[in-house]
């Protein structure tokens, strides 16, 4: 099975590949970057006029399935992924039971084989049923494919548990993805604490609360030598540290999500659930630091959170209402409008926040190797038009939920189409 | 006021000061009782209240009753939500009996909007929350303009629970519109300090002493004991330097008027002495919430 995706603007920033170009992939892998490819046989995709990137790859999406089925599956949360220009997705261990043994990660894998149109890689739990307590079975879980451990959702307070996960995960070489919460500190909040929380009457989750946690986990990266990654920053004092953490050679790394960078507290329709989400939506100076992150290279890499809860899940009392929005779909319009379109990083930078950025945060290898279109890598593609416009309607989403801000927002430029493994698995509705 | 009424900072100062205007036409003479109006007859209002209410409840319903509108009053405990319904679900079926409005109470801060968003019936909110409660906020500007003859320049002393209080909200958005100039006063724990950057208007103290100085109005709030579950303080010395007695009058302006939007804890935030002085406008406050709430509904049903 062979395909030759023809004419296209190739970016490769891993190989700093930016070149009008033909990629031919050959039996799932990359096998020829070059101008002027023929080959017999091969299905032919026209990307003239467009640009050919490493297939996207989104290291934090929550796709419900085992449990939460009414709400996401592996194989809707892997069509919206497609539609949102990703080939690859890591999904967090909070299901039902949690991803906290190699059965459940096994079950995962083999459904995601059998119903997913993207590649899935389980992020298995750091404490059995993410409690905090006892570790979880790691090394299984790896052995059956986990990639990284993460008790997303559920911050493991207790500083001497994730001490045992760092050390852990160092001999295994995976990372330790953490979601920075102090629980005390932002005990039964609802949306960023500031001037609107208490305007309106809600609860706060103060910055304070991720900075705490990301300040005790670099000190403890350092003591276990751990690859430690922030998952979703969204506070000024916590990017401040990370920078600072990689300054002093540790292997901290760290995500931003598109919308914590599009959208802060004053963007907030009041009292809708579509804006509730942990960390919260923060005030502007948080978002200026993100975005000032992503800019000099403090943030690694962009994810989405991708979180669908169902509809009556979300049409409730604002306190009430789970945290949490879908993302997949709209994650490459907010970001090329955000940080491209404004003027704060170039496509080629864009570019590498999805592919080899992430590729390096969770350091797949050998026969996994991705995030790059050069031979022997992944036959994962994602062919993109930086600036044709487009309207997000969320009524004709892949997803099974419907939680997002974005709804008819309209964006310039997005994804065409999505490749996985030489096959062409969404097109752009019109291309 | 498009439809009901959610909250005063959404609401125009002219809308405000009709309301008030409308309200002392309701307000009884002497020792009667209030007058029957029946401008809403054939009207119906619904009291839905998920939180506990006595003087609120009552006071919504004397007032329709006063309108000559019917009223039918749904509280949690006897509700489908104690059975599991969602308050979507719950105020969906509410609405097929064709109320001409709904008030409602809910401990869910901005749940009546949450609401106003999926409903076509207006709805006044009877508090929400920590959020706000409009009415008490109108039948305070009421009774002090009973007292004092004006809003404008008035210092007004806020007193107790901030963080916590939807009457405090209320106020400070009623009084800032009117250019009162609001002072806020409670322990460190629960005044935030973002509560200064709500309205215009407003300054924070920590110091009673300084709050209560030159004040024409001393608003007291409850100290709510379910509240008090965040380490704040001790409810001693809760009294000590946060509990209105006779020594913080001495300091206030010779006219001052003391408000407390009640239930009191006497001897908790406010000293029986004060309560019980010819200052405290505690009962007036009362009295002026039908009149209120009777300008409100005739305003909401008639509109």
């Amino acid at each position: 099975m062979k395909l030759l995706i023809k004419n296209g603007r190739v970016i490769c920033p891993a190989s700093n590949h930016d070149a009008v170009a033909d990629v031919l992939i050959e039996d799932g892998r990359v096998t020829a970057v070059a101008p002027d490819l023929s080959a017999p046989g091969a299905e032919v995709l026209d990307a003239a006029g467009l640009v050919v990137a490493p297939g996207f790859i989104d290291i934090h999406v929550h796709l419900r399935e085992p449990g939460f089925t009414h709400a996401e599956t592996i194989a809707t949360g892997a069509r919206a992924a497609a539609a949102g220009g990703f080939t690859s997705v890591c999904c967090m261990p909070n299901t039902n039971p949690v991803n906290d043994s190699a059965t459940v990660t096994t079950y995962i894998v083999e459904k995601a084989r059998r119903e997913a149109v993207v590649n899935v890689f389980p992020i298995g739990a750091i404490t059995k049923g993410s409690a905090g307590e006892e570790l979880a079975s790691i090394g299984s879980m790896v052995a059956a494919g986990a990639v990284a451990i993460s008790d997303d959702g559920r911050p493991v307070m207790n500083a001497r548990v994730i001490r045992r996960a760092m050390e852990s995960a160092r001999a295994l070489d995976i990372p330790v993805i953490q979601h920075c919460e102090d629980l005390n500190l932002s005990a039964g909040g609802d949306m960023h604490e500031c001037v609107e929380s208490v305007r309106l009457g809600l609860r706060g989750i103060p910055s304070a609360s991720e900075d705490v946690m990301v300040a005790r986990d670099i000190i403890l990266a350092e003591l276990t030598g751990a690859r430690y990654h922030v998952a979703h920053i969204s506070a000024r004092n916590s990017v401040a540290m990370v920078a600072y953490a990689r300054q002093r050679g540790l292997s901290v790394t760290c995500e931003a999500t598109p919308h914590h960078i599009a959208l802060h507290t004053e963007h907030m329709r009041p009292y809708d659930s579509n804006y509730k989400m942990k960390p919260p939506l923060r005030c502007r100076h948080d978002v200026d630091a993100v975005i000032d992150g992503i800019a000099s290279g403090a943030v690694d890499c962009l994810a989405t959170d991708h979180a669908p809860h169902a509809g009556d899940d979300k049409m409730q009392e604002f306190e009430k209402c789970p945290f949490g929005i879908i993302g997949l779909e709209t994650a490459v319009g907010v970001s090329l409008e955000v940080l491209v379109h404004s003027g704060r990083i170039s496509l080629n930078r864009l570019i590498a926040l999805y592919t080899s950025e992430p590729a390096r945060v969770i350091g797949w290898k050998g026969q996994q190797a991705r995030g790059a279109l050069q031979p022997g890598y992944a036959g994962d593609v994602t062919v993109l038009h930086p600036e044709y416009p487009w309207t997000y309607d969320v009524k004709n989403s892949a997803s099974k939920s419907s939680n997002t801000p974005f709804n008819g927002r309209t964006f310039r430029g997005g994804p065409i189409a999505t490749v996985v493994g030489g096959s062409v698995v969404w097109k752009a509705p019109g291309f | 006021m498009s439809r009901g009424l959610l909250g005063i900072e959404e609401t125009d100062r002219s809308v405000i000061e009709q309301i008030l205007e409308r309200a002392v036409a309701f307000q009884p003479h002497g020792g009667q009782t209030f007058a029957k109006v029946n401008t809403c007859t054939g009207m119906m209002v619904v009291n839905a209240f998920f939180e506990n209410s006595t003087r609120t409840r009552s006071s919504f319903e004397i007032a329709a009753h006063r309108l000559g509108a019917d009223t039918l009053a749904i509280t949690a405990s006897g509700s489908s939500v104690s059975k599991g319904e969602s308050l979507v679900d719950t105020l969906n079926t509410l609405v097929a009996m064709r109320p001409s409005a709904i008030v409602m109470r809910h401990q869910a801060s901005g749940a009546p909007h949450f609401l106003a968003r999926h409903l076509t019936t207006p709805i006044i909110n009877a508090g929400d929350g920590t959020h706000e409660h409009p009415t008490q906020a109108l039948l305070d500007a009421r009774t002090i303009l009973d007292r004092c003859g004006r809003l404008e320049g008035l210092r007004v002393a806020i007193i107790g629970d901030i963080q916590h209080s939807r009457v405090a909200r209320s106020n400070v958005h009623l009084l800032s519109k009117f250019g009162a100039e609001i002072v806020l006063c409670g322990p460190p724990t629960l005044l935030p300090r973002e509560m200064a950057s709500i309205a215009t208007g407003v300054t924070l103290e920590y110091d009673m002493r300084r709050a209560v100085a030159g004040a024409n109005v001393i608003m007291m709030l409850r100290v709510q004991l379910e509240r008090l579950h965040e380490p704040s303080m001790q409810p001693g010395e809760y009294f000590r330097f946060y509990g209105l007695r006779q020594e913080h009058i001495a300091l206030a302006h010779p006219d001052v008027i003391v408000m407390h939007p009640g239930p009191m804890n006497r001897g908790r935030e406010i000293s029986s002495e004060v309560a019980d002085s010819q200052r405290s406008m505690i009962l007036n406050q009362v009295e002026n919430g039908v009149s209120v709430r009777m300008a409100v509904l005739e305003r909401v049903l008639l509109q």
